[in-house]
């Protein structure tokens, strides 16, 4: 006999247990510290706070561990912890510029002030399976430069040979926030940024990528990308000056594009900005393509590619929303299923009695 | 994390006044969208994230929530979402229609007629009736503001012209007070004409899509169609199999694999009250003695 499906409560608390014993995998292999995720799986918590939204080490640390690795989850269990934080204000802009370098490299100039600094990186690095050494050589050093290094965007912006950003009499301007107001179109560059920076890496890589391969082309260079620490300043009302608040390990790029001018601008260079927490580099240099890409509309292109519909960008790129519905199809659908078949057994009715009504009048014919 | 750490209902006070003020604009403009900065939760979007941030913004200490899916208190969404508000808000829950003060809802609306006092809350996924076809926001707003609902019409009556009549089962457009066409989240259209005069606050909420929409008590809520195609209910033509009633909306339950099949109450409490009540089905012992679909 039938009886209603009841002890849905048992049933998640047991599915809760077994996922804690899945977490922690075979008991007789040490757990892995938060300090071992943090100092060794670097770049996966540098993700996780990046998309997360929230700058601590720790916090996303944990969130890798408890999230066993899945980093969306990660960023999700980040991003929900972060929505009951208050707001205390916007810190005053970062001065990329200042920042204390850890890599900085260019693609438009052989040299340039500072130097090319390869810095921790991948790149020319052949990718031959191996175990790395648990022990490897101390690091090469060099006296520490003295001075800050100048961005690519600054030296060309000497000559104005690049937009000047961001535009005059708009660094005072309030920034938006998406998280305390929900997104309008059209948008501010402001929001379509942050939005960007909180976006899902493999959706900006594969619409960056897009645009390279001739949907909405715009043909850029890195200009630069630079990684290293920032100083952080909040401007106290009680105070009357900034105070500093910390520093932040960020990545930043600088995508250079071409821009025929305008009847009422001359040619000039445009700029695809890209800005992560963290070292993320892929994420950095997607972002800059995309958000180049939807300035389409301000800078008088045609727009017509997925990249350059901000409608269609910003509604999906937040991997937190997007896996939440995606993944809400697991939840079940009985009474709009049940709807549906009673249209579909109705519907097949109908062709039915079409269907017999045909072989009937065939059969008079012949 | 303690729970010592999160406010009453989870949410801090200033999201829940932020919330209560995109409520109140709602409820003055009945069915249209009121756009709100809506906050990760500790459940993911496309889960209730909508309803459970309206529900923590209005409930209070003395609040006696119910949650359903799919019209049962005990599916796993459900006992979830009331798992939580127990913890984070410390208030009584309970599965009884008539006992609830706020009943949190996903793809339902309870059988029982809901009553002055009671606010029923919608999970939404997607809020826009309009996005299916027409998928810019900036053009789906701008037909909401000209009441521009053409594109509707022309959707309900292509239906017509190929199937012969309109071939939508849940999520079928209303217009709310004679303005704005609503849409009523994916409840079948069974349970659309509960939605109109109703005594009870409706408020529906969309977490992802950040938006919150209402319909105050005693508006006005009437499904779209066309006068000589009138909106008709549907149910299938069956009792339920525990308590025989004829008047609700029933889930099919597949009993073996050589096509057996059995109608039950998607609505549980309302099931079960009536079984309390000595009704019965062709499945149940109360079938065998009150006799079957007495209701």
């Amino acid at each position: 006999m039938y009886v209603a499906v009841k002890g849905g409560e048992r049933a998640i608390e047991n599915a809760h247990r077994l996922l804690a014993h899945e977490r922690r995998g075979e008991r007789s292999v040490p757990e892995l510290s938060l300090e071992q995720i943090s100092e060794q799986l670097t770049l996966a918590v540098d993700r996780v706070m990046a998309e997360g939204s929230l700058y601590d080490r720790e916090l996303a640390a944990l969130a890798v561990k408890q999230a066993r690795g899945d980093l969306i989850e990660a960023i999700f269990l980040l991003r929900a912890f972060r929505a009951t934080l208050p707001r205390f204000g916007a810190t005053e802009p970062v001065d990329t510029g200042a920042m204390q370098i850890h890599r900085r490299i260019s693609a438009t100039f052989k040299d340039l002030p500072g130097g090319q600094v390869l810095g921790p990186t991948f790149d020319y690095t052949h990718r031959l399976l191996e175990t790395p050494p648990s022990d490897p050589a101390a690091p090469a050093t060099a006296p520490a430069l003295g001075e800050a290094m100048p961005r690519v965007t600054d030296l060309l912006g000497a000559d104005d040979l690049i937009e000047p950003s961001p535009p005059p009499g708009d660094a005072t301007a309030p920034v938006g926030d998406l998280t305390r107001e929900p997104l309008a179109f059209p948008t501010e560059r402001d929001v379509r940024l942050q939005n960007l920076a909180r976006g899902d890496e493999g959706f900006l890589l594969a619409l960056g990528y897009s645009t390279q391969r001739g949907y909405g082309r715009n043909h850029p260079f890195a200009g630069e990308i630079r990684l290293g620490e920032v100083d952080i300043e909040f401007f106290a009302e009680e105070a009357g000056f900034a105070l500093p608040l910390g520093r932040l390990f960020i990545t930043e790029c600088q995508m250079i594009t071409q821009f025929k001018g305008s009847a009422t601008q001359s040619p000039r260079f445009t700029r695809g900005y890209g800005v992560v927490f963290g070292h993320g580099e892929r994420k950095a240099m997607s972002m800059a393509l995309v958000d180049r890409a939807l300035r389409g509309r301000e800078l008088g292109e045609e727009t017509k590619a997925p990249a350059q519909d901000e409608e269609f960008v910003l509604s999906h790129s937040d991997n937190v929303q997007a896996m939440g519905f995606v993944e809400h199809l697991k939840l079940p659908h009985y009474v709009d299923f049940q709807a549906e078949l009673g249209l579909m057994r109705r519907m097949r009715a109908g062709v039915d009695v079409v269907r017999s009504g045909n072989e009937d009048m065939q059969e008079a014919a012949e | 994390m303690s729970t010592a750490a999160y406010n009453f209902a989870y949410l801090d006070e200033q999201t829940k006044r932020m919330i209560r003020r995109a409520i109140l604009k709602a409820i003055a403009i009945p069915g249209y969208q009121v756009p709100f900065a809506s906050r990760e939760m500790p459940m993911p979007f496309g889960w209730g994230t909508g309803g459970v941030q309206v529900t923590a913004a209005i409930l209070g200490p003395t609040d006696v929530l119910k949650v359903i899916d799919q019209g049962s208190d005990d599916t796993t969404n459900a006992v979830s979402i009331r798992k939580f508000f127990a913890k984070t808000a410390g208030i009584h829950t309970t599965t009884s229609t008539l006992e609830a003060t706020i009943i949190q809802t996903r793809h339902r609306i309870p059988e029982a007629r809901l009553r002055e006092g009671q606010i029923l809350v919608f999970q939404v996924p997607i809020p826009e009736p309009l996005r299916f076809l027409e998928p810019r926001e900036t053009e789906t707003r701008r037909m909401h503001a000209l009441a521009d609902y053409g594109l509707m019409h022309v959707k309900l009556y292509e239906d017509i012209a190929r199937h012969g009549h309109i071939a939508t089962t849940y999520a079928y457009p209303v217009r709310v007070n004679e303005r704005y066409v609503m849409d009523p989240s994916p409840t079948p259209k069974f349970d659309n004409p509960k939605m109109h005069d109703c005594q009870a606050l409706q408020l529906l909420g969309a977490g992802r899509e950040k938006r919150i929409y209402a319909i105050p008590p005693y508006t006005s809520v009437v499904s779209l169609d066309f006068e000589d195609h009138p909106f008709e209910r549907y149910r299938h033509d069956a009792a339920c199999a525990l308590c025989g009633a004829t008047d609700s909306f029933l889930d099919e339950v597949i009993t073996d694999d050589r096509g057996g099949r059995m109608f039950v109450c998607s609505d549980t409490d309302y099931c079960e009250m009536r079984r309390a009540r000595g009704h019965g089905g062709a499945a149940s012992e109360n079938g065998q003695c009150a006799g079957a679909g007495d209701g």
